[in-house]
This record gives structure tokens, sequence and C-alpha cells, in this order.
């Protein structure tokens, strides 16, 4: 894997301690004391999370271990229960889910959410941020729009060109591949023009074939100074691609570290990599459980 | 029987004011429901507080025509503010229920005894449309081609009635093609995905339920024009589904949808109705009075629909491929 030639030849984390909650020297992202419980079960205790600007971040748990309920409230699509934090500086409690993504935090979903009767093009369009047609008193002035509206489109048509989507721009998204829905989704998301890109598990249900390109598109986001946060299941895609992983377990952070620090993680191993290496067996995942195959 | 009179009755029908009326509440049910995504069950409640806005302000307050359209539409906003605050934020299905709901209400009120000395109660509204006709500028006669005329009252309600479904239109297209009809597009496929861009999805549902209820408010000043007395009990719940009939049979999410779908429908129930009406009398039917034509229009009609449910789900001027795209 190219873990450990990502890993070791670019530490993006210089001096930061492999340690739940540890302080980043440029975090984009503080979390802290953030809680949301449905009934008497606590979904997410994160006592402390921060995300270093510019980097690749995986977020990490067995199942039900409340990443995408953290997902949810991050980007105002949940209310927490306790809690605040800020992105870039500014307090995002109790933001709305469309002011978070105007903030520039910009969130995709676990189930992807192609506009499936509205055209490729659209779906790009639709997600250009300060559209003066959008109002609806501003829609009646076409002249005004139209001229922001044809260089939108010049963006988007780039964004569709480098995911391999602009010959179908034209086409309905339902008409879609569940992979290409996830590369119009994503290309959806850069539309608005956010500094944190936060992916619920982008490489599910995507045909392996297209994983490596899904990947290619990732890096050449934080190459262009996007922070990404991500969560994902697969351990190769994980430990080949990320900065910095943080692992949840029953709602709270139990790790956190490079991806050599996290293979050599005796809690980790025990209560989620090597849980899952029992299950999986030979399955092509099990191999980077731990750092002894290297 | 005599077809050239069925005919001749069906196209009066359906180039008469009550289409005219019927396409144009059926316009903004269009914007709630083919565009937007919103399931409103009630849109005879923006028809009624329409009529009544136009009624009340006329006779009860001596406005004059101009300014009833005012309070009418007015009343419209009022009830689509009071529909969308407390439902909009949630599921679509609570919105539908409360929009049933709130439509009978909303003629309960109207026809309530207390209400008597504004809304005439079960009584209703007569004579505040003469300020209407006193605009008239056609001169008398009669007015049409071939069998079918019209008489100039008739011609001047329907310029004003097709006028208005001309205006509706024009503005529908012009909102449904612009960046905000995208937005309001983008709601009706997935409203997370559309916040989860930076829209404020709230504000477009509310400001699609309120043009939309408008639209139904215009209807209704119309129905109160054309028929010059207004009763509570016309605006009950059935109006909304023949409006639903009309939407999806014309194709729901197209400009002309309603449009086509009003005209085609009135058409269908005028030559169904005219149609049993000579078979009853020419013995054809011999179980059957002639005064059960008007109840068994309704039967074939929803015949009709339902064939056109089963072979062109999308309507008649819809979007095959958009309508059966897997959503999921």
């Amino acid at each position: 894997m190219s873990s450990d030639a990502n890993g070791a030849a670019v530490d993006r984390m210089p001096g930061v301690e492999p340690v739940p909650g540890s302080a980043k020297p440029d975090p984009i992202l503080k979390a802290s004391g953030v809680r949301r419980s449905f009934g008497g079960l606590t979904a997410v205790n994160v006592e402390r999370l921060e995300v270093q600007r510019g980097t690749i971040t995986a977020l990490i748990g067995p199942n039900g271990a409340g990443k995408s309920t953290l997902f949810n409230l991050l980007t105002g699509f949940d209310r927490v229960d306790a809690g605040e934090w800020s992105f870039q500086g500014r307090s995002l409690n109790r933001l709305s889910g469309h002011k978070v993504a105007r903030a520039g935090m910009v969130r995709t979903f676990q189930l992807t959410k192609a506009l499936t009767r509205l055209t490729v093009m659209d779906n790009m369009l639709l997600a250009a941020p300060d559209q003066f047609g959008e109002g609806m008193l501003g829609a009646f002035a076409r002249p005004v729009w139209q001229r922001h509206e044809r260089l939108n489109r010049t963006r988007a048509e780039e964004l569709l060109d480098r995911f391999k989507l602009l010959a179908k721009k034209d086409d309905i998204a339902g008409s879609l591949s569940g992979g290409q829905r996830k590369l119009l989704e994503m290309a959806r998301a850069l539309m608005v023009n956010p500094s944190m890109i936060m992916l619920d598990e982008p490489m599910a249900g995507v045909n392996p074939a297209l994983v490596q390109s899904l990947l290619g598109h990732i890096t050449a986001l934080r190459d262009d100074g996007v922070t990404v946060l991500f969560v994902e299941h697969d351990m190769d895609v994980i430990m080949g691609i990320s900065d910095w992983i943080v692992v949840l377990a029953q709602g709270q952070v139990i790790a956190e570290g490079r991806p050599a620090d996290i293979r050599a993680n005796k809690q980790v191993v025990d209560a989620y990599l090597g849980a899952q290496h029992d299950e999986s067996g030979g399955e092509p995942g099990a191999e980077t459980d731990t750092g002894e195959s290297r | 029987m005599d077809f050239a009179y069925i005919l001749t009755a069906g196209i009066t029908t359906a180039i008469g004011p009550i289409a005219a009326i019927y396409a144009l509440a059926a316009i903004g049910l269009n914007l709630h429901f083919g565009y937007t995504g919103l399931l409103n069950f009630g849109q005879v409640g923006f028809m009624l507080v329409g009529a009544y806005g136009l009624g009340i302000s006329v006779n009860t307050f001596g406005l004059p025509m101009w300014a009833g359209f005012l309070v009418a539409v007015a009343c419209a906003v009022v009830l689509a503010l009071l529909l969308g605050i407390p439902t909009l934020r949630l599921r679509a299905d609570y919105l539908s229920i409360c929009t049933i709901a709130v439509a009978e209400v909303a003629r309960l009120l109207y026809r309530a005894e207390f209400a008597r000395d504004l809304t005439g109660g079960v009584y209703g509204l007569q004579g505040f449309a003469d300020g209407f006709y006193d605009m008239n500028p056609i001169p008398r006669g009669s007015y049409g081609f071939g069998d079918i005329t019209f008489s100039a009252r008739d011609v001047w309600l329907m310029l004003f009635a097709w006028g208005l479904v001309a205006v509706a239109c024009l503005v529908m297209w012009l909102l449904v093609h612009s960046p905000w009809g995208r937005v309001i597009k983008g709601i009706r496929e997935d409203e997370d995905a559309v916040r989860s861009l930076g829209k404020n999805v709230f504000v477009y549902k509310m400001q699609s339920l309120v043009l939309g209820g408008v639209f139904g408010a215009l209807a209704g000043v119309v129905i109160a024009i054309n028929q010059q007395t207004i009763h509570p009990d016309q605006f009950m719940p059935q109006v909304t589904f023949y409006l639903w009939a009309m939407l999806l049979l014309g194709g729901a999410g197209r400009t002309l949808g309603p449009v086509i779908g009003s005209v085609v429908l009135w058409f269908l129930l005028t030559v169904v109705d005219e149609l049993l009406r000579g078979l009853i009398q020419v013995g054809a039917l011999p179980f059957l009075q002639s005064s059960d034509a008007g109840a068994l229009r309704h039967a074939v009609v929803g015949l009709v629909l339902l064939l056109l449910i089963v072979f062109r789900p999308q309507g008649l001027i819809g979007d095959r491929k958009e309508m059966l795209v897997n959503v999921k």
C-alpha cells in the first residue's frame, strides 16, 4: 500500500501526539463536549476533537459507533444535547444545515442524494453559491443572473470533466450508476467552494475499479487546499490515504493518530480492527489490521 | 342523439370561465406538488379565502373592486403562512394532513353563525361583482363561431379569466426556468441534499406555498365574479380532488399541464354527461333516469383517469422518461 510512502514521506501532522483529543497546530474544526443521546442511548459523547487544516482525516469505528450521528451534529442536520464546536474560528452551535454549508463546511451523504429528475448540469448549477436568480424576485431579472449563470456553467463543466462526467451533463441524474452518483455528489459539493468537505462513506457501493479514481479525487482535493473529513469502512482505503485517523467507539474518541499509530494501537486492534479481522478472515482488508505484515 | 350539439356543449365548457378558474387553481397546485413536492390537499381553502376576500371587502366594507383583489391575495398569503410556519419544517405528510383539515375548518368558520355579519353565514354573499361588469368594454351582442356562442358578459369574463391564466403561466415559466425554479425542483427530489448545498429550504417551500396559494385565491376571485354570489358549501374538499385529477391528467411539473388538464377534463365531463343524457332519452339505458347522468359521469371520468394512470402515468404532456426514473 501507499500508506507508508504517504505517511512517512509527508507527515502533515508534525509533532502531534497520537492521543485522543490531542491539540493540532492549525485546527480548522474544533469540537468539545459534543453529546447527543437518543432516549437512554448516548450515541455521541466526544470530549474533544480537532481537525487539522489541509489534511485528510478519517473517522472510523464499528457499526453504531456514532460516526454518522457526529457528522449530522457537526453539519447542523441534527441538534446536540450539549457541547460546542467552531469552524475556522466561528462558532457553529445551533446553526441550521444550510448555514453550516454556507460557512464552508459541506457534507455528502451515506446514501447518495442525487437529485434524480434534474440533469447532471442542473445538479451542479444548483450548488453554486450566491446566485442572484435564486431569489424569488431575482428570478425574473433574467439578464442579471444569466451572466453569472454562464460563469457557473464553465466552472461546473471543469469539475464534471475532472470527475469524468462531462459526457453525461445533459442526462438526468437518475440515469447515472451508483458510482457515478457518488462522483456527482462529490463534484456538486465542490461547486459550493467549501474549505472543508465531509464525506460520509464515499466508497460504499462503488465498483472497485472506480475506488482508485475516487481516491485520486480525494487526495487531489487535499492538494488543492480543501480539508477532508471522511467516514469509511474499507481499511485499505483508510490506511492508504489518511493523514490522520480518529477512532470512534460507542460515541467516544478512543484513539487518534497517524495510520501507523492506529495499526500499533492495541486498544483499537482489540476493539475494532481485531474484531473485524476475526470475522472477515482472509478478506483483502484484513491484512492491514496490524503492522506485522510489513 | 345530436352529436354536433354534444360536441358544441363540450367545447363551450372547455373554453368557458369555469375551465379557466380550475386551470388557475391547478397552476397553484402544480407549483406546490409538480415543482416543489408539497402535498397540498386543501387548495380549495385558498379559493375560499380568495372568493370571500373579494366578497367581504366589496359588500361589507364597501371597498372598490381592485381593493377586493388585493384583500383576496393578502388572505391567501396569511393562510399560507398559517399553514406553512408550523408544518414546513416537518416531514411532507404533516403539511398534507394540515391542508385538508385547514381547508375544511375554514369552510366551517366562514359558514358559522357568529361570522354571519361578515360572511353571510350559510346564505353567503351576493351582488358584489357589479363593479366588474360595469367595466365591460365589449358591446352587447353574441360572439362566437358556429354554434359556440357567448354573450358579451361571458366574453369579458373569459378574457379576464384566461388572461389571468396566461399571466400565471408566464410567471410560472419564468420562475421554473430560473435558478429559483432549480432550487425548488431540487427540494422536490431531496430537500436534505439541497440543504447540504447551503440553500434555506424552509424559505423556498414557504415561497412556493404562498405563491401557489395566491393562484388559488385568484381562482376564488374569478369564481365569485362569475357567479356573482358565493356560499361556503361550494368549497367542499372534492374541489381540491378535481384539481388533482386535472393536474395529473395534464402532467404535473409542466407549465401547461394544469391548463390542458382542466380544459380536457371539463370537456370530458360535459361530453360524457350529455352522451349519457342522450342515451337515457332514446331509451338505450332503460335502468337509468336522466337525473342519474350527473352522478354517473363522475364514474366514467374516474374510469378514464384510472386508465390514464395505468397507461400514461406522466399525464398528457408529461415526460415518461422522467416519470419512470429510478428515484432510489
